[in-house]
């Protein structure tokens, strides 16, 4: 049996995310867990998080768990998700300047405030909601629809200094980059575990990949 | 293409049991949450919100346990409110798989706590529940004050300066209610909703008063909303979500279908 550890570093609730992967796939042993053995003994991890990066990166660092992390992000299929995909970056400017974990180059940035759509209506901050994912082509979008609409819920985003780590963009209004990945690491700004069908897929392709693109 | 507007339908749970929120009918029809939830998620609903009326203390446990089982297998964002007083209310709540919790009137009584509930679990779970009933004249300019107690209370604060406050704050999506059409099904207040909606950088969320598909046209064509929220159209199953989201889409709005 194939087992995925849940990193729980206190950043949110991971009860969603648990069901979710048990969901996709009922053979798989889901851990949720700050166990930074049993991290390493899985064959797959999810880094997830919500919250604010200051309270991110203290937890990582209080709890220790960066170092496994990082150790994950080279040797295993690895998925981060929202503010885990965030902490990937170099640094965030949120909570005026954090340093992150610098596993992709480049940094987050913040939604202008006062955006308008083409009609000239207000984007809100946070951006909320089903947003349409572009993808550019990686095992993790097996059987998903290009376009497909994933739920969001986040005020910054993603922006690699290598293009060629951004697998999918959403438009608000601009092109961000809503996926990052290289080699075993897969990341996304959207939520799989809240996304219905399309999320319980994008689960299933993660617990199936062997970490090669 | 861009975002979608979204249609969450509503659950009034009462120790445990779906009951209908429309005050001016006093039938009380039962149904299982754990049930209609799975409908509205097979139709499309976009989210799934809960409020929970038990009124008394020792039953609160029901809904967190109605949370726990939908959030077992329906995975869309699920929001809970009503009886919210203390940071261990939303703790529960977000640990049952809760993503968003609805703070109404412990806002109201005392604004820090939507700071230090924003602060704790982050702006993305924080929602403020506006009750807004308009208190100008005929032929003033239109001026809106928030109501307590099931909008029976007044409480002199000015509608459109409480959301600026409440996003201020760190509420990270307004809930606006208009007392004024809840339960009418005449449609939203669709001053109060572009009022407000204008005047916030956040979400919001338009309610009270959907009695038709146009109804919720309308709360995001003219009230300016980002998402709208009905109870009874869907719960009587005289509209699905489904239908609701081709209506909105005949009328030019971007949907997720």
């Amino acid at each position: 049996m194939s087992s995925v550890a849940v990193i729980d570093y206190g950043m949110g609730n991971l009860h969603s995310i648990a069901k979710a992967l048990q969901h996709a796939d009922s053979r798989v042993d889901v851990q949720v867990t700050a166990d930074a053995s049993v991290i390493r003994a899985a064959d797959r991890v999810v880094f997830p998080g919500v919250g604010a990066m200051r309270d991110c990166m203290q937890a990582l660092n209080d709890t220790g768990l960066s170092a496994v992390i990082r150790e994950s992000a080279q040797s295993k299929p690895f998925l981060g998700i929202c503010l885990g995909m965030q902490a990937l970056l170099t640094d965030s400017e949120e909570n005026d300047g954090i340093a992150c974990l610098n596993l992709f180059p480049g940094h987050v940035r913040r939604f202008t405030d006062h955006l308008h759509d083409a009609g000239g209506n207000i984007l809100k901050i946070p951006h909320m909601g089903w947003n349409q994912v572009k993808q550019v082509e990686h095992p993790l979008w097996q059987h998903i629809p290009d376009q497909s609409r994933f739920y969001f819920v986040h005020s910054y985003y993603a922006v690699p200094d290598d293009a060629r780590h951004s697998v999918a963009t959403a438009d608000y209004p601009q092109a961000f980059t809503c996926a990052l990945a290289k080699d075993n690491v897969f990341a996304v700004q959207f939520h799989p575990e809240k996304s219905q069908t399309v999320g319980l897929q994008l689960l299933q392709n993660f617990l199936n990949w062997d970490g090669n693109v | 293409m861009s975002l979608a507007k979204r249609i969450i339908p509503c659950l009034d749970v009462d120790n445990g049991r779906v009951v209908k929120g429309v005050k001016f009918v006093d039938i009380r029809d039962a149904g299982d949450p754990v049930e209609i939830a799975r409908r509205y998620d097979r139709e499309g609903a976009d989210e799934i919100t809960f409020l929970d009326i038990t009124a008394t203390h020792d039953n609160r446990d029901t809904i967190v346990h109605v949370v726990e089982q939908v959030a077992s297998e329906v995975f869309i964002p699920l929001t809970v409110g009503g009886g919210v007083r203390v940071l261990e209310d939303i703790r529960r709540m977000l640990n049952a798989g809760a993503d968003k919790v609805g703070i109404n009137s412990a806002a109201v009584f005392n604004p820090e706590f939507v700071k230090q509930a924003a602060e704790k679990f982050g702006s993305q779970c924080i929602v403020v529940a506006i009750d807004a009933k308009k208190v100008s004249q005929a032929g003033e300019a239109e001026r809106w004050e928030i109501f307590t107690h099931g909008g029976r209370k007044p409480t002199g604060i000015n509608a459109v300066e409480w959301a600026v406050k409440m996003k201020d704050y760190g509420a990270g999506e307004i809930l606006l209610t208009s007392m004024d059409r809840d339960g009418t099904k005449s449609g939203f207040d669709l001053a109060l909703t572009r009022a407000i909606s204008e005047a916030v950088s956040i979400p919001v969320i338009a309610s009270g008063g959907v009695g038709n598909l146009d109804h919720l046209a309308d709360g995001i064509i003219h009230g300016k909303a980002d998402a709208v929220l009905a109870a009874s159209i869907f719960h009587f199953a005289e509209y699905s979500i489904e239908q609701a989201k081709r209506h909105l889409q005949s009328r030019g709005i971007e949907v997720r279908l």
